[in-house]
């Protein structure tokens, strides 16, 4: 138990929808490599974006609480 | 030039930079989370390389290394996003100041134990970088027919460049956490992002030095959303009459 909540802390951490954009973003990158089409824009282009939503995201809860 | 000192000098670069990427990661590590338990993580790393390398010998060439650069990639970046925006939050709302007592009291750190965060990233960090120098030591050697000098090469850089991080230990110690969180955050994000997508078979332009171009690439975003975060917490923020 104690190592799976240590891996999701690991892996997750505090925002899931982060490594789930990521980890898509990985994915198709894989796809388009496979048929020789590189993207390496991607993941660096959901990793930032997916940052200022995590940051936005934090503020306004951190607002509500007060 | 012989034909000797050509083997050395390339695999002594080949392995140096594969060597900074190495020392980077643990030394950044060591100062955001506690050197004990980051240097156990390198220590059982090089342990598990030395026995990699006794088993396999020159099979080594056949170790997968592009699913476990994919798989060590993606555990990086989506680890070093956590950071990277803990520091970006955190750089905004306190400075360059060192983490206040509540601060740190938000962190998972443990207080006495080992710290599987420091240990596990160190670890990989040692272990694929690692291994990638001894895939260059066994490809080049092998060719140039030169193995011993390759191996000599090989040690020496990874001596050469431990010795200039444990040199620079003192000073990352010094730099204030919350930087620090952001400045570790960015490297493990680019290190990260460069090696996941090398194992999913994705050839980059301009090869290592396209980590260099993430850094920046990711470093300028961070100021960027520090600002913005910097002027939603100044509006947020009553003006004192």
């Amino acid at each position: 138990m104690g190592a799976a909540r240590f891996l999701y802390g690991f892996v997750v951490g505090d925002d899931w929808t982060v490594a789930v954009a990521m980890v898509l973003a990985l994915g198709v990158t894989g796809v388009l490599a496979a048929d020789h089409i590189s993207a390496v824009w991607l993941v660096p282009l959901v990793a930032i974006f997916m940052t200022g939503v995590s940051l936005r995201r934090s503020t306004r809860k951190r607002r509500a609480t007060g | 030039m012989t034909g000797a000192g050509v083997v050395l000098l390339t695999t002594f670069l080949a392995s140096a930079v594969e060597a900074i990427e190495m020392v980077i990661i643990v030394l950044g590590v060591g100062a955001a989370r506690g050197w004990r338990s980051a240097l156990m993580g390198a220590a059982a790393g090089f342990a598990v390389l030395a026995v990699v390398i006794a088993v396999l010998n020159v099979a080594l060439a056949a170790v997968p290394i592009g699913p476990l650069r994919a798989v060590v990639g993606t555990l990086l970046v989506l680890f070093g996003l956590q950071w990277y925006r803990k520091g970006i939050a955190r750089v905004a709302a306190r400075g360059l100041a060192g983490m206040s007592e509540e601060a740190v009291e938000e962190d998972d750190i443990p207080a006495s134990g080992m710290d599987w965060v420091a240990f596990v990233l160190s670890f990989k960090g040692v272990l694929l970088e690692g291994l990638e120098i001894a895939l260059i030591v066994v490809s080049f050697g092998l060719a140039a027919g030169q193995i011993g000098l390759s191996i000599v090469g090989a040690v020496a850089a990874v001596v050469v460049i431990g010795a200039v991080g444990f040199a620079l230990k003192g000073i990352v110690t010094r730099i204030p956490r919350s930087l620090l969180q952001l400045v570790v955050g960015t490297l493990l994000t680019s290190f990260g992002t460069f090696w996941s997508l090398e194992g999913l078979g994705v050839t980059w332009p301009q090869s290592d030095l396209d980590i260099v171009a993430l850094l920046a690439v990711y470093g300028l975003v961070a100021a960027a959303y520090i600002a913005l975060e910097r002027r939603r917490i100044h509006q947020a923020t009553p003006a004192v009459a």
